[in-house]
């Protein structure tokens, strides 16, 4: 009874979640900049699609999976643009 | 802290705000209580979730704020319409024209708009209520509290001081001491996080709730704007959050973020600020012109001319408006490259708006044109928006950029795509939905008095200014001596700035004498309207429509009227609500309390208020709430009395 009420794959979601911030932290050691990267983006991947699949059920939603997908197109659309432009402004195209 | 630096002092106009403020909630409490209305206040409108009931709330707040906000600018004008003018210091001053901006834009034009949201969507798309109706509550309630503690910077602690667009090193804690831009931070904050969910409630309605047959397409064009405007909230909004976080972090607890030393950057709050500030003008924009859309399809009896390119232009607009954010700094210091791209995407903007224009005249071509007031709006709106879409190209261009860039030019020409295009718009709206809503058109002669003083009134106001900007008047100048030639067209400003204040005084006399003397409609479609919101009886019942809508076209009423394709072919059957609920008001509350303390960096009652933040958002997760059923029998008889006829 307790097992099917209780919520244990949201939990464990929620606790890796919460490591893998705690592991993205290792960031500010004293490490070459390219492990660096890699932390930051394998932690990253993990935890976006830790959040899709566990939180947000984009797996479960038949019926309107191509709204979802646009969505999240978006979404990418606008990080990019705003990642990559905020470098176009300040680093590639800063008037030197 | 001594209590001198807590309110306000020194300022003959602070003191009387002080009084008002004093006297006005006095009053309030005085009259609730007299009146015995403090159980219906509670009951009906704090705990209520009813999405209309939650829109008209809005758009209350928003006429509240938009006469707060004129006030800044009757006062901003009087200040600058003559040389060495004393009415207000530079300190001062500074104060109006940030909240004015603030005011104008936040919790103004967005209330406003996201008010007719909340009356309008669900009823095109003939839904029972939004997704969320209890979200959409908490919503209102932040906003509002946003909205309350900016508008209590003014007496106590002072406003913030460093325009609304807040750029570092000024808004720094290093260069405005005062706890105003700490308000800045945490009213916008908590206001914005009532705008996302807002956002992703509507997302969610307008995908998932609406009636059958009701397909993308065939959604009436508001609705399709509505859309469009929350998923640029969803993906807008999380920047002006982070942003505003590290602000606080930066001022609260001396985080570097947007400093100029320790590895700070104070260029990048610019940068972020017009990631989210640039798609901000086109959620407020977006919906207007939707609201057009319904208006000028309905008062020319023509279906919208060009539905599939309205949308893609729609989407596109979306698109772009987050590729252009850098036309706001073209003089900060990056390449001629930069601002190259930039120019290129601004400009690219006025293509898919000029093709709104297009069909909106293609619309009105051969139709039968009736003059009422949101038709009057809605024309004025084409030429005037023009004029600021044009200027708008000037804008666009770098180099050009460099000659006006932050001068009267760039304010009149904001306020010429702003006004026209927003504030008509919600003007507009609100006398064409006002009958929907409580079962009375507002006068259409004292309608159309207030609409030619405030279209005229606006050109005196705003024309004379893209001159002075020209001739080199900067913006944001509190004074200015008489050899710079200033004072002739200021003075005219500041006469056309009474007009718009006469315009609006006739508008709310308006609604006064409309509540008094206006006739009660008997059914529930006065404007002969084309779309499902008008198919239901006005006053709107609880529950919208007794029975489901079924959608065979576009232009659903239209079809039903003309064509005998009956809508509403179904039986009725009992109806679900959601209940009222005084968690989203108390809420607002704890966030209020939280937010003040944090102002002031009062960390016992901060800590003690978040902590009950968390506490009332958890009570919420362990409701038990079934929500209630409306029955047969009672439908029926709501909609006997609805109709008119006795029980």
């Amino acid at each position: 009874m307790m097992k099917q009420l209780f919520p244990i794959r949201h939990v464990m979601g929620y606790l890796t979640s919460l490591i893998l911030s705690a592991l993205a932290l290792t960031a500010l050691l004293d490490i070459p900049f390219a492990s660096k990267m890699a932390i930051l983006a394998v932690t990253a991947i993990i935890q976006a699609s830790l959040q899709l699949f566990v939180f947000m059920h984009i797996s479960e939603m038949a019926s309107t999976k191509k709204e979802l997908y646009l969505n999240i197109a978006y979404a990418l659309f606008v990080g990019l643009v705003t990642l990559f432009g905020s470098m176009f402004i300040f680093v590639w195209g800063w008037y030197s | 802290m001594k209590w001198d630096e807590f309110f306000v002092t020194g300022e003959p106009m602070i003191y009387g705000a002080m009084a008002s403020i004093v006297l006005v909630t006095i009053a309030i409490i005085v009259g609730l209580t007299y009146f015995k209305k403090w159980g219906y206040l509670w009951r009906e409108w704090l705990t209520t979730v009813d999405h209309k009931r939650i829109g008209v709330m809005y758009i209350i707040s928003a006429l509240i704020m938009l006469f707060r906000g004129g006030v800044d600018a009757m006062l901003m004008r009087a200040q600058t319409a003559v040389p060495e003018n004393k009415l207000l210091d530079a300190q001062h001053y500074n104060e109006i024209f940030t909240t004015h901006g603030l005011i104008m834009i936040l919790f103004m034009a967005m209330p406003f708009i996201i008010g007719i949201m909340n009356v309008v969507v669900p009823l095109q798309i003939g839904a029972r209520d939004v997704a969320f109706p209890r979200l959409n509550a908490i919503s209102f309630w932040l906003f509002f509290t946003g909205a309350m503690l900016l508008n209590l910077s003014f007496v106590i602690g002072g406003s913030p001081d460093a325009g609304w667009s807040a750029y570092f090193p000024l808004a720094s804690l290093e260069f405005s001491p005062t706890v105003g831009n700490n308000y800045y931070s945490l009213a916008l904050q908590i206001s914005g996080i009532g705008t996302l969910l807002t956002g992703i409630n509507f997302i969610v309605t307008i995908l998932k709730m609406r009636a059958p047959g009701m397909k993308l397409m065939r959604m009436p064009m508001f609705t399709w704007s509505s859309l469009i405007t929350s998923v640029i909230i969803a993906f807008a909004f999380p920047v002006l959050t982070v942003a505003l976080a590290l602000m606080m972090f930066d001022r609260i607890f001396g985080s570097q973020f947007f400093t100029m030393s320790n590895g700070g950057m104070d260029m990048l709050w610019a940068n972020l600020f017009w990631v989210w500030g640039h798609p901000e003008v086109y959620i407020v924009i977006l919906p207007a012109f939707g609201i057009y859309s319904e208006i000028i399809a309905t008062f020319s009896k023509k279906n919208l001319y060009g539905y599939t390119s309205m949308v893609v232009s729609m989407v596109v607009i979306s698109l772009l408006s987050f590729l252009v954010w850098a036309h706001h700094f073209y003089t900060m210091g990056q390449g001629a490259m930069v601002n190259g791209f930039f120019s290129i995407t601004t400009m690219a903007i006025s293509v898919p708006t000029g093709v709104k224009i297009f069909n909106w005249l293609f619309t009105m071509r051969k139709g039968k044109i009736t003059f009422t007031t949101p038709m009057l709006y809605s024309l004025a709106f084409i030429p005037i928006f023009t004029i600021g879409g044009v200027t708008g190209v000037m804008l666009a261009m770098a180099s050009a950029d460099y000659q006006y860039h932050n001068t009267m030019f760039l304010v009149a020409h904001f306020h010429y795509v702003l006004i026209p295009g927003t504030v008509f718009a919600v003007i507009a709206g609100f006398h064409y939905w006002f009958p929907k809503v409580f079962g009375f058109k507002l006068n259409e002669r004292l309608g159309k008095h207030a609409f030619w003083w405030i279209a005229i009134s606006f050109n005196v106001t705003f024309f004379p200014l893209f001159f002075l900007g020209l001739q080199g008047m900067t913006r944001r100048m509190y004074t200015y001596s008489a050899e710079t030639g200033f004072g002739p067209l200021n003075l005219i400003s500041f006469a056309g700035a009474l007009g718009l204040a006469f315009g609006f005084i006739i508008l709310v006399y308006n609604i006064y004498y409309s509540i008094r003397y206006s006739p009660r409609e008997t059914d529930g479609d006065p404007w002969d309207a084309r779309t499902l919101e008008w198919a239901t009886s006005s006053p709107i019942p609880a529950y919208n429509f007794a029975v489901t809508p079924n959608v065979k076209g576009r232009d659903a009423l239209w079809s039903a009227k003309h064509d005998n394709q009956p809508i509403f072919d179904g039986k009725i059957e009992p109806i679900h609500l959601p209940s009222n609920s005084g968690k989203p008001v108390i809420l607002g509350g704890v966030f209020f309390v939280f937010g003040f303390a944090l102002v002031f960096s009062w960390w016992i009652p901060a800590i003690i208020s978040g902590i009950a933040i968390l506490i009332v958002l958890a009570s919420m997760s362990f409701d038990r709430d079934h929500g209630i059923t409306v029955s047969v029998e009672e439908i029926m008889e709501t909609e006997k009395k609805l109709r008119g006829e006795t029980l």
